[in-house]
């Protein structure tokens, strides 16, 4: 069922009512209102089509990559070229990042392909149940081998290609979108600003950017929708972008970032800052649906 | 104001649909009404929209008047304090901050949840976790400290009260940047932790990317009752703390202890008051430890009923002068209580207790005193801690590491916004 907003409401029950005295149609009036109030079903009213195509061929472009970028890494794994590895590892990473919130939308992948050991030991499994990127990571940087890892890297390969045959199928929504963004920065503000995704690589700085560019990502594509509603916030979010954005270029190094263990406490307070104060208004987003 | 934010008022003020169509209707008759005439109605209500103190509500504390809440209010158990930095960039972008602020804590003194949930993609405007708690004596305190008149973007130096600096430093202080100083205070009080924690993280929240927290604590009182009255409030170390104070209802001494007056200092300050704050760290190791008889000469004053060494009862008159047979001080040269009297100089003391962990290097409580004193003038408390200086026999159980000093506002007037004055004069 569909909702609107209460101002939408209000506003459409004194349309009603401006051309109307009757006490009759005041009365029909307010029951039709009160059942719109109380519906907390969300969804939008407002006609968001064009958008949520967008945003479905983004993440599929994405994912596209993600899965071209993944074979490379797996080859390389698989031809014991460490090098090479390490430095797709982190870059490869970045497109399933950018597209996490329609990437994770599938369950039993989104383990498979990006667990960290922490996240199973959370479960009551162990190692051994662990696969994926960060599987492959540990041996990389902490073992400084690729030996052993090559039925992990397959599977990886499997699982990504499965992934991007899967989200032909994702129900993109605008709530998924939404949702979606502010979902994107808690994932910086809760791990990556910690140094918590990528323990042994510490490459926290690209799956940072990334997870912020999936998320400026799907405030472009509503931008104009959303100045309609409140340019206000749009300029907000806009501006609040470029300063994390900036300040995130200040650790860009060789084209890619700084190890995480180079940032100070000041670093990351202040990107943590920058981060937060970009979330507040992105939650506000979800006015575009009105 | 912008439009969002009318039609965001609107929402909150519960206004039956029924008042809205009568002014819709008188206003816009056979008109297809768009957002856009949000502000045409919202004219049309005038007054009405303006958040006021709700005398119905239970436990409750007015906002407005001659002088902020929280500093002559009866104290509460709890506080939070929270120290903020601005990173607005002009004055009146911090006008707007506090004008944005004034509904905010009118709303929450009455015991109200700020907002209304209309769309649930977005997250509601009140945080929600004092829901179905009632005002709980909730007073929030205002203040703005030294290095907001040191930023040139704001414009603000010429404003600067000459009293309102960084305190000296005292000996034995120990102080941690991450417990000094801050451009803007926030002191919200209440007799209830989660009320009071509450107040400041909406007021924090709604102030995103125009404020970043520099530093913040909680703290609580417990009072023993008498009679149904509350008595004075015992510190960490078991001694009652607050004794001294101006009684609150006692204008004229209130006047000379805490108000500023008319000429005292620059006028937008008449009415406000000084707030001095130091984290102090008790060393309850070391204190527990301690003879009776030590700890009370510390003190100056008997542990149990807070009397004056050598009388009976609390508030008998310290006379600090009297000796014994021997020729000897009963009260201690070096106690703490003798060294404060000397200083002749009073503040009113609002402290609370605190207890923040362990601390990593010495594992020991992380706890003591979130001291703080309304003054005047912060010359008062900076005479009597000069005056406890090194002879202290305090000083071996406290270490001073947070500090702040802050320029309160006066009250606020009906339709007026917290600091009014400060920016009416520029």
């Amino acid at each position: 069922m569909k909702t609107k907003s209460l101002l939408a409401i209000l506003l459409a029950g004194s349309v009603v009512m401006t051309g109307c005295n009757s006490a009759d149609d005041a009365k029909k009036d307010d029951s039709k209102t009160k059942t719109q109030e109380t519906t907390k079903d969300a969804s939008s009213t407002a006609d968001l089509q064009k958008e949520v195509d967008a945003y479905r061929d983004f993440a599929l472009d994405q994912l596209d990559k993600f899965t071209t970028e993944t074979e490379k890494f797996v080859a390389a794994v698989k031809d014991g070229d460490i090098d090479k590895a390490k430095e797709i590892y982190p870059t490869a990473r970045m497109y399933y990042e950018r597209s996490e919130p329609i990437a994770e939308s599938f369950g039993d992948l989104d383990p498979r392909i990006d667990a960290r050991l922490a996240d199973l030991k959370d479960e009551g499994k162990g190692a051994e149940d662990w696969t994926g990127y960060h599987k492959i990571e540990y041996g990389l940087w902490e073992k400084n081998t690729t030996k052993g890892y090559e039925k992990v890297a397959d599977q990886l390969l499997a699982d990504a290609k499965e992934l991007r045959g899967r989200v032909e199928t994702a129900d993109v929504t605008p709530d998924l979108m939404i949702t979606g963004a502010v979902d994107l920065l808690n994932e910086v503000s809760t791990s990556k600003i910690t140094g918590e995704e990528e323990i042994y690589s510490h490459t926290d700085l690209y799956d940072f950017k990334a997870n912020v560019e999936g998320a400026e990502k799907i405030f472009t594509i509503l931008e104009d929708k959303l100045k309609e509603k409140d340019p206000t916030l749009a300029k907000n979010l806009a501006d609040k972008f470029k300063a994390v954005n900036d300040l995130l270029a200040k650790y860009e190094k060789d084209g890619g970032y700084v190890s995480y263990t180079k940032l100070t406490k000041d670093d990351t307070k202040a990107l943590s800052e920058a981060v937060n104060q970009l979330g507040e208004p992105l939650s506000q987003m979800g006015v575009v649906v009105e | 104001m912008t439009k969002t934010n009318d039609d965001e008022k609107l929402l909150d003020k519960k206004i039956t649909r029924r008042q809205m169509l009568k002014v819709t209707g008188a206003g816009a008759a056979g008109i297809a009404i768009g957002a856009s005439g949000m502000g045409g109605i919202l004219k049309a209500f005038g007054k009405d929209f303006l958040e006021d103190d709700d005398t119905s509500a239970t436990n409750k504390v007015n906002f407005y008047g001659k002088h902020q809440s929280g500093i002559a209010t009866a104290v509460q158990t709890n506080i939070y304090f929270a120290s903020l930095n601005v990173l607005v960039k002009s004055k009146k972008e911090l006008q707007e901050l506090f004008q944005m602020w004034t509904p905010l804590a009118v709303q929450m003194m009455n015991g109200n949840v700020i907002g209304v949930y209309k769309n649930t993609l977005i997250p509601a405007k009140d945080t929600g976790e004092a829901k179905g708690l009632d005002a709980r004596n909730l007073s929030i305190t205002f203040g703005v400290g030294p290095s907001l008149f040191e930023k040139k973007e704001l414009g603000l130096s010429s404003l600067k009260p000459k009293e309102l600096k960084d305190l000296p430093h005292f000996p034995k202080d120990q102080l941690e940047e991450v417990y000094t100083g801050g451009d803007i205070c926030i002191q919200a009080c209440a007799d209830d932790p989660q009320v009071a924690f509450h107040a400041v993280r909406n007021l924090i929240r709604a102030a995103s990317g125009k404020v970043t927290m520099k530093w913040s604590q909680a703290g609580f009182n417990s009072f023993p009752m008498k009679n149904g009255k509350k008595q004075t409030p015992r510190n960490l170390f078991a001694f009652k703390d607050g004794t001294e104070n101006p009684t609150t209802s006692d204008e004229k001494d209130m006047n000379k202890v805490v108000w500023v007056q008319s000429g005292d200092s620059k006028p937008w300050m008449t009415g406000g008051t000084y707030l001095v704050v130091r984290r102090i760290q008790m060393h309850l190791e070391t204190w527990d430890r301690t003879a009776l008889s030590e700890q009370e000469n510390t003190f100056g004053r008997h542990r149990d009923s807070g009397a004056p060494l050598g009388k009976k009862s609390e508030f008998d008159d310290m006379e600090i002068e009297r000796k014994d047979a021997n020729g000897n001080y009963i009260v201690p040269e070096d106690s703490h209580v003798f060294l404060a009297k000397k200083a002749k100089a009073r503040v009113m003391r609002r402290s609370y207790s605190y207890s923040s962990g362990v601390i990593d290097s010495t594992g020991t409580y992380d706890a003591g005193l979130v001291f703080i004193s309304f003054q005047k003038n912060p010359e008062q408390f900076i005479k009597i801690q000069n005056s406890f200086g090194r002879l202290d026999k305090m000083n071996e159980y406290i270490t001073h590491r947070g500090s702040g000093v802050f320029a309160c506002f006066p009250g606020i007037k009906k339709g007026s916004y917290i600091g009014e004055a400060l920016f009416n004069t520029l």
